[in-house]
């Protein structure tokens, strides 16, 4: 990248900063002229200084000024006759036109001030991030990647800020300066004397104690930089410290950081008001100095006060341009140092060439042998790891790797897969050098998968195929539709003057072709597969079971009504099923008009899934809408009975019990801290009866019934008359709702699908009941009988692949991290495959099962599996047996198993 | 089904004969109702153990796996204390038990029975008298066995 800053800036935005600079001269002009007329408004229209000769003065009197020799001035316009009232009031007019007409033209340039930094702002980030793309792949174990963000999202910032002014600023203050020192110069040449003076004395002091402060903001930036760092990494060890108690030391980490940065941060607030101090009053005391000599000369009469009323004027307008200039100077120090910094941040050695990521590059490649030729590589600790290592692969032929844990077999794979770069000799596929392969080929055509795959936080779909997702294949939908594409367009030729590419996210990315499949329901079924060739379709199909439709998927291919409808089919299915003796009594269904024994009381009233807090079990109390459903339908006092009840109950049974036991978390309704207040409560209710609770009693009371389940705590608290008015408060709840709430809860409706909760719960459309053994087994096996016998298993799984897999996909288990790599890889059929323990989290028989299995996918491709299993290796065409950074023996698995050989004893040194 | 008729049933058990009431419906309130069809198994032999039953109603057969197939060694009803050899030695499931009618357990699990006998001594005495007594049982039937033999 461009060193220098000024040459970066100018490179890339020259059109647009002469442009402003074109408008900057005008608006000069004009302040000029702004300037001129005070000066004529006190004199020649007050002080009556134009009517002199004439009762009349002439307006907008305009003359050629040529010089004598010329022919003298030639008149051009006689202008206007004016009286005394009418020239101050045209003069006072003009006056308000031009500093209108200045203000319009200062907004005009700080506009395309803040596009153009904006702009370049834009451009800056996207060349760092696009950097981060091609840094070389061992680069990544140096750098931290908080650090990178901070660099990429705040150090640039001031820089686009600054951009938009490096060039316009000072030739905008510069020349209102220079104007205003102008205007004073011909009022007055001692005036003028005194202000360069002044501005010297400013100017020369200023910037050498801002010398300091730019070294203080360096060091800011980086501590800055650090802590960043310093954060991410507690987060990412954040099981380290608590498994090793190391939290204090931490702490104690960040305090020393703080401190620093606190220093350095005061430090530099006392600096900055230091400076500002002494330049305000430098330029404070210049007004001293005309009122004197400005008042002297006055008085003497050599002056006149219209003129000295002008220089104040245009004084007034030169300190801050004066001061914002060295404001500039500062800043354009402090973001050279930025720039410099950042830049040699990302520009680490060894960066990829960036036509090997080329969006254009042909990534077709015909099956050839893959040579490796005499390859050594070194590692940064300056170990040997592979010497002199030289085999041939030839298309179609699967190869096992194997081999002691220092034996270089996984660095070996690692060079076949391009992550590191040979230190000598060479890897070649069909004669081509491996590393002058565009990624074109290497990332479509071939396929390197290690024991760890990252994963987006996305859902287990956009993880899937992320491997297809090379280039834009189609355009959006919108590009055909007249006013949307005008938008597009627009947005387009901003894109491109800022110097991003033109990719577009919106498109279809699929490279569905790579896949080897003709349209997206080829690809669903590939992947559905592919899913049971790793043995993940159960876990999808459970993903499914216990996820939600996602309205996204819903809306983009109109499959989530349709889903709906068909899962609604199965509760159908289901409810049928239910009927059966041995069955009805495991589920109770959900039916608006009858009291559910099975859920809450809460749960009985709100009759459906909360989407939003307010209706959420543990703030439920505290809402007013639902407190007054209750009073409204007249079971508001049978609840206040019930709480009683269950708060007596409670207090009867845990009264005994230490606080802190396990009970009251795992059984009670009351806390152990709040028991004694309920104990004194219930007293007071037996004494005076319920009449005696306060209103804050009451809604205590009433809440304290929500998680009551008749069915499953058997207190026999709800008779069949406070079922029908819980059942009245019920209908009115959801008749009453107020639009406000009204989507905020979605009611259970035995004709519609409920988006808010789960498939299951919407094709079981009731609760398990209670109390009776094994039911959730026995429902959970008729409910897959009922979606299987429906051929909705693959809809389940659809809605499983929906699944948000969590930061780094941490929400799935290494071994089905693991499964979604190898999934990835096989969906843009490979020639080439590296496998580098991709197994490694499974146990022997499933690694067995899953190697057998891919490869059998892979029948055509050429394969090399790295492996610490051994016996893995027996049914591969050859093996190859690593020793040392060297291969030690390569042949058919038959051949190498003989008395003495390596292969055998690695066998049997594991067995 | 109200606790109060669990509490009752659990008091007509020799094991919790003499813990007082309140305690008794600490434990119902806290344990589990579970219900069987006739067929259900409550565990098998070999399972893990995590929890015991009393049976508050119905009846259950326990079998022993065999040689020669499953072994009937007893009939169980109401009142009956099942699976606590499981959750006191943490050993496997040293038998099967089925249920022979529609019966209904109480299912009380090991941290819980755990809990109710360190708060309640007076309930691990009792469990120890029911042990010394089936050992005593068994005894006697050695004796007879060895007896018949000769």
């Amino acid at each position: 990248m461009e060193p220098n800053l000024f040459k970066y800036v100018w490179r890339h935005s020259r059109r647009d900063q002469v442009v402003i600079l074109v408008i900057v001269v005008a608006s000069l002009l004009i302040y000029l002229v702004s300037l001129e007329l005070p000066k004529r408004i006190v004199n020649d229209a007050i002080q009556g200084g134009a009517f002199e000769n004439s009762t009349t003065a002439s307006f907008l009197e305009l003359t050629l000024p040529l010089p004598d020799f010329l022919g003298g001035p030639v008149p051009l316009f006689a202008g206007f006759g004016l009286d005394n009232v009418q020239y101050l009031f045209a003069l006072c007019f003009s006056y308000l036109f031009f500093v209108v007409l200045n203000g319009w033209m200062k907004q005009l340039v700080n506009t395309e001030k803040g596009r153009l930094g904006e702009r370049m702002l834009r451009r800056l980030r996207f060349e760092l991030y696009d950097r981060v793309l091609q840094f070389p792949l061992l680069h990544f174990r140096k750098v931290k990647q908080a650090e990178i963000a901070t660099m990429i999202k705040d150090e640039v910032e001031p820089l686009g800020g600054f951009i938009g002014d490096a060039f316009i600023t000072p030739a905008y203050l510069g020349g209102m300066a220079a104007t205003a020192l102008i205007f004073i110069f011909m009022q007055n040449v001692y005036m003028g004397l005194v202000t360069v003076a002044m501005l010297a004395v400013q100017l020369t002091i200023i910037p050498k104690l801002r010398v300091k402060i730019l070294m203080l903001g360096k060091q800011r930036q980086i501590t800055a930089r650090q802590l960043a760092g310093r954060i991410a990494e507690s987060v990412d060890g954040a099981v380290e410290i608590h498994a090793h108690d190391t939290s204090n030391y931490e702490r104690a980490d960040i305090v020393a950081r703080l401190g620093r940065i606190f220093q350095i941060r005061f430090e530099l607030y006392k600096r900055k008001f230091l400076v500002k101090y002494i330049n305000n009053m430098l330029a404070q005391t210049t007004p001293f100095l005309y009122f004197m000599i400005g008042g002297y000369f006055a008085l003497k009469g050599q002056f006149d006060v219209g003129t000295l009323l002008a220089v104040i004027s245009a004084y007034k307008d030169l300190p801050s341009p004066i001061k914002e200039l060295i404001d500039w100077d500062q800043q354009r120090q402090d973001v050279q140092i930025k720039y410099d910094q950042v830049i040699e941040q990302f520009s680490p050695p060894g960066m990829l060439p960036p036509d090997l990521q080329s969006v254009d590059a042909d990534p077709t490649i015909a099956p050839a042998p893959l040579s490796v030729q005499r390859v050594a590589y070194i590692d940064e600790s300056g170990g040997r790891v592979i010497d002199e290592v030289s085999f041939d692969l030839a298309p179609g032929e699967h190869v096992a790797i194997v081999g002691g844990n220092n034996s270089g077999k996984e660095a070996l794979a690692a060079l076949i897969g391009r992550l590191v770069a040979p230190s000598s000799g060479q890897v070649s596929y069909g004669g081509r050098d491996l590393m002058s392969l565009p990624e074109a080929v290497t990332g479509r055509r071939f396929a390197y998968i290690g024991d760890e795959t990252y994963l987006l936080p996305l859902s287990l779909i956009d993880n899937l195929l992320y491997s297809l997702k090379h280039r834009p294949v189609r355009p959006p939908a919108y590009a055909h539709d007249g006013h949307a594409l005008a938008r597009h367009e627009r947005y387009l030729l901003e894109t491109r003057r800022a110097g991003n590419p033109e990719l577009d996210i919106d498109a279809d990315w699929l490279d569905l072709e790579g896949a080897g499949v003709t349209d997206r329901d080829a690809l669903e079924a590939r992947l559905g597969e592919l899913l049971s060739l790793v043995e993940l379709d159960d876990d999808v199909y459970q993903f499914g079971l216990r996820g939600r439709i996602d309205p996204t998927l819903a809306h983009e291919n109109g499959h989530g009504r349709d889903l709906g409808a068909l899962f609604l089919r199965a509760r159908a299915a289901m409810h049928e099923r239910l009927l059966e003796p041995g069955l009805a009594m495991l589920v109770e269904p959900f039916d608006p008009d009858r009291y559910n024994r099975n859920m809450t009381v809460a749960e009985n009233v709100l009759f459906g899934t909360a989407t939003k807090p307010e209706f959420a079990a543990g703030t439920l109390g505290e809402n007013a809408y639902f407190a007054a459903i209750l009073t409204q339908s007249g079971v508001a006092d049978d609840l206040v009975q019930l709480g009683t009840k269950i708060a007596g109950t409670m207090v009867e049974l845990f009264a005994d019990l230490p606080a802190g036991h396990p009970f009251f978390e795992q059984f009670s309704f009351i806390s152990a801290e709040d028991l004694p207040l309920y104990q004194q409560l219930v007293t007071r209710l037996q004494k005076g009866g319920s009449q005696g609770a306060s209103p804050e009693d009451r809604k205590r009371l009433i809440a304290l019934t929500f998680p009551y389940i008749e069915a499953r705590h058997r207190l026999g608290l709800i008779d069949d008359a406070v079922e029908n008015r819980l059942l009245v408060a019920r209908r009115a709840f959801r008749d009453d709702l107020p639009k406000a709430h009204a989507d905020a809860i979605e009611f259970y409706d035995p004709e519609r699908y409920n988006t808010a909760a789960s498939v299951q719960d919407n094709i079981l459309f009731g609760r398990l009941v209670f109390g009776q053994a094994q039911s959730a087994q026995k429902v959970g096996a008729v409910l897959s009988e009922v979606i299987e016998n429906l051929g909705l298993k693959p809809r389940v799984i659809a809605v499983g692949l929906g699944y948000n897999v969590g930061a780094a996909g941490k929400k799935l288990a290494i071994a089905q991290r693991q499964k979604v790599g190898i999934i990835r890889a096989l969906l843009k059929r490979p020639q080439l495959v590296i496998l580098n323990n991709t197994v490694s989290a499974f146990d022997e028989p499933s690694q067995r099962r899953l190697i057998q299995r891919v490869r059998d996918d892979l029948r055509d491709a050429a394969v090399i599996c790295v492996t610490n299993t051994p016996a893995l290796a027996r049914s591969f065409d050859r093996v190859a047996v690593m020793v040392n950074g060297r291969i030690a023996e390569f042949g058919r698995p038959s051949e190498l198993d003989r008395p003495d050989s390596r292969f055998r004893a690695l066998g049997e040194a594991v067995s | 089904m109200s606790i109060q008729e669990d509490v009752e049933a659990l008091k007509r058990i020799p094991l919790f004969a003499k813990v007082e009431p309140a305690k008794l419906k600490l434990m119902a309130f806290a344990s589990e109702r579970a219900q069987y069809q006739a067929g259900d198994l409550l565990f098998n032999q070999g399972d893990a153990a995590d929890a015991a039953y009393i049976v508050l109603a119905g009846g259950a057969n326990i079998l022993v796996e065999t040689p020669n197939g499953p072994l009937k060694v007893a009939d169980v009803g109401p009142g009956a204390f099942v699976g606590e050899i499981g959750i006191l030695c943490d050993v496997p499931r040293t038998a099967t038990v089925r249920a022979t009618e529609p019966t209904t357990t109480l299912k009380i699990t090991k941290e819980l029975f755990f809990r109710m006998v360190t708060d309640f001594p007076s309930i691990g005495i009792e469990v120890m008298r029911v042990l010394a007594q089936r050992i005593e049982h068994m005894n006697v039937q050695l004796r007879e066995a060895v007896a018949a033999r000769k």
